[in-house]
């Protein structure tokens, strides 16, 4: 097995996957973008700032919580890392602060964005709003259906937000958006992306941010679990737990959406029924048709909704650092139910993707202990709980 | 020289070659080399050639074809819309080719296949530019291919014969543009505005220090794209640079036709005028 990258190589690959395939008028802003962030995280006075705004603001270290009554009920001891207790409700303030401060440091007074679920355009607003910053948020608009709180919390916070119609008005729709509006304002503007996708240095960029959430886990933990478990769309959660747990012995487990069924062909599991090729700036595991054209994902879920996965994770898949695995959109509901009933805790429908794994496959993880990363909170959720529960 | 003699001369000559020749006799003419774009397979596949050929009459020196996909990141609004309306009406990977091939058979004018990354890689880099000799394509443009990507494209494209652009923007160093005059492009698409493609009323005065960045490290042909849609605005590129490519004014003018016959004539008139511009 071969062990994890501290940084992708100078071609911005992890192994075959990553890199940079950018138009030309973005790669300098690229090139400028990598050594900012490097030397932004090599700066103390860069980095303290960031942890005191993580401590004081977001409320973190997030707790890990034993969950007794699920870890009776699945007779596995599962813990939870509570992501959803963050500001705003979820993991992607982690990173949205983290570029919000560099976009600050880099003098650009414009941050952009693009949302599946919402959370990461809530999480952008958020650090516009303290850092002082204009924001807009690209949101497709069978999301902003979907997701429509938060709409309004992402209005409410001073953001615009921009619907975009083309393609299936998803996650991969406003990140192509995003991407067209960066290439027209590049120079005053900082694409705040909000996973580990897009061309170099983002997928390692992000996963710098977000890996605060491994980091917690290894100082909280007594003893390391046996499993570790996260949802992945693009990715963003699942990287910034399984990074620092990467070659302890720790086994890490990638829950990509299964949909309707992966044998339905609508589903969202890149790695698990993908192949390799070019998404978004990215070599990377994708959904595609013989030709390269980019087929529709689909899930319950906007946040796994999408028909790509961050590039390094196609490195883990492919090194054997972690294992990829799906779950349907009716088990996730089932994983919302069941951690509501044991655990009063309603979770996002991206991570019930995590807690639904673990139900299922509860006998053969008996008496090992499993950690989720439940990455987010489901109040955004509730009218497609209300809908399909 | 008719378009069949030309079609039967231009198989004598590589695709890299042949572009090279544009630029050369377009110099000795004191004119740019105007290369209009059009999305294969619209309106429909069937009539896409035909809609070359008028533009060939109407004087265009070469075509830009584009291969619709699903997700076009460096295109606007309305390239976006042609391509999806390309690709409904049955505009596939190999279809596309196929029309390709037709207009570089057609018009005996260099053609060359404008796509993205991901439908080349997928088909592999060396199959792909096999298959675009084949169809008789003097070359391609891969919009998201930077040239520090381009490497491995840049061999298969050579081992076939064909010519390879390299894309140069407003936001490029002195670095970049050294970098892409050492690989040798068989011309350097020089971006004109910041942001996708699509029409502008304003012409950034960077361009004109672009192209001048540019013409002091290498002889490689500069030709001016994104933003260029009226004949005032070609008539500025003509001056400034080697030629010039126009994408959106005609791809809009084929989506607001009615048939194929007005979209014919609609595409001649623009690139008649188009044509006259070159002319400096």
């Amino acid at each position: 097995m071969r062990a994890r990258l501290h940084r992708p190589d100078p071609r911005g690959r992890f192994g075959e996957y990553g890199g940079r395939f950018a138009p030309e008028t973005l790669m300098t802003a690229l090139e400028e973008l990598e050594v900012e962030f490097a030397s932004a995280w090599a700066d103390p006075l860069f980095v303290g700032e960031y942890h005191r705004l993580l401590e004081l603001y977001v409320g973190r270290p997030t707790p890990l919580y034993p969950a007794h009554r699920l870890s009776e009920r699945l007779g596995v001891e599962v813990w939870l890392k509570r992501e959803d207790l963050a500001h705003t409700g979820a993991h992607k303030i982690n990173n949205a602060l983290g570029q919000g401060l560099l976009a600050h440091r880099m003098g650009k007074p414009r941050i952009i964005a693009e949302t599946g679920a919402g959370q990461h355009g809530v999480a952008t607003a958020t650090a516009a709003a303290v850092l002082g910053l204009e924001c807009q948020v690209y949101m497709g608009e069978v999301d902003i259906r979907r997701q429509a709180p938060n709409v309004s919390r992402m209005q409410i916070l001073g953001a615009d937000v921009i619907g975009v119609a083309s393609g299936a008005g998803t996650l991969k729709d406003a990140v192509s958006e995003a991407m067209r509006d960066w290439a027209r304002t590049v120079e005053e503007t900082q694409y705040v992306i909000g996973s580990v996708v897009g061309p170099h240095p983002f997928p390692w960029m992000v996963r710098e941010l977000q890996k605060v959430i491994g980091d917690e886990v290894l100082r909280q933990s007594e003893q390391l679990p046996d499993v570790a478990v996260a949802c992945v769309g693009g990715g963003s959660n699942a990287i910034g737990m399984f990074w620092p747990l990467a070659g302890t012995g720790v086994e890490l487990v990638g829950v990509e959406a299964g949909g309707e069924g992966i044998g339905t062909g609508r589903h969202g599991a890149s790695i698990g029924a993908g192949s390799p090729g070019i998404l978004h700036g990215a070599r990377t595991y994708m959904l595609q048709d013989d030709d390269g054209q980019v087929l529709e994902a689909h899930s319950i879920s906007a946040g796994l909704d999408y028909p790509g996965v961050g590039p390094e994770h196609s490195y883990f898949q492919e090194v054997g650092l972690a294992r990829y695995v799906s779950v349907t959109d009716r088990e996730a509901l089932d994983g919302v139910r069941l951690l509501a009933l044991t655990e009063g805790i309603i979770p996002a429908l991206e991570s019930a993707h995590a807690v639904a794994w673990v139900a299922r496959e509860a006998s053969s993880l008996r008496h090992k202990t499993v950690l989720i990363n439940l990455s987010g909170r489901g109040d955004k959720d509730m009218e497609m709980l209300v809908e399909r529960l | 020289m008719s378009n069949y003699e030309r079609a039967a001369a231009a198989r004598m000559r590589s695709g890299a070659e042949r572009i090279a020749d544009l630029f050369s006799v377009a110099r000795e003419e004191d004119r740019a080399v105007f290369l209009p774009f059009l999305t294969a397979g619209l309106p429909n596949p069937a009539s896409s050639t035909q809609l070359f050929a008028a533009m060939a009459e109407a004087g265009a020196d070469g075509f830009e074809v584009g291969i619709p996909y699903s997700d076009p990141l460096m295109d606007g609004p309305v390239i976006c819309r042609g391509s999806e309306q390309a690709i409904l009406e049955g505009a596939t990977l190999d279809r596309s080719l196929s029309i390709l091939g037709e207009v570089a058979e057609t018009t005996g004018l260099p053609s060359l296949a404008m796509t993205y990354a991901n439908p080349v890689f997928r088909r592999g880099a060396d199959r792909f530019c096999d298959r675009l000799a084949e169809a008789g394509a003097a070359g391609l443009i891969v919009a998201d291919l930077p040239f520090d990507e381009a490497g491995p494209l840049g061999d298969a494209a050579r081992r076939h014969g064909l010519g390879l652009v390299l894309f140069l923007a407003l936001t490029s160093g002195y670095n970049r543009i050294r970098a892409v005059a050492e690989a040798e492009p068989s011309f350097i698409y020089a971006v004109a505005n910041l942001g996708v493609t699509g029409e502008r009323s304003e012409w950034s005065s960077r361009v004109e220090r672009l192209v001048e960045g540019i013409r002091e490290v290498t002889d490689v042909p500069v030709v001016l794209g994104v933003g260029i849609s009226t004949p005032e605005q070609a008539a500025i590129a003509a001056g400034l640079a080697d030629g010039f490519i126009v994408g959106t004014a005609l791809v809009r003018r084929v989506l607001e036709s009615a048939d194929e016959e007005d979209a014919a004539r609609s595409l001649a008139g623009l690139v008649g005028e188009m044509a006259s511009a070159a002319r400096r």
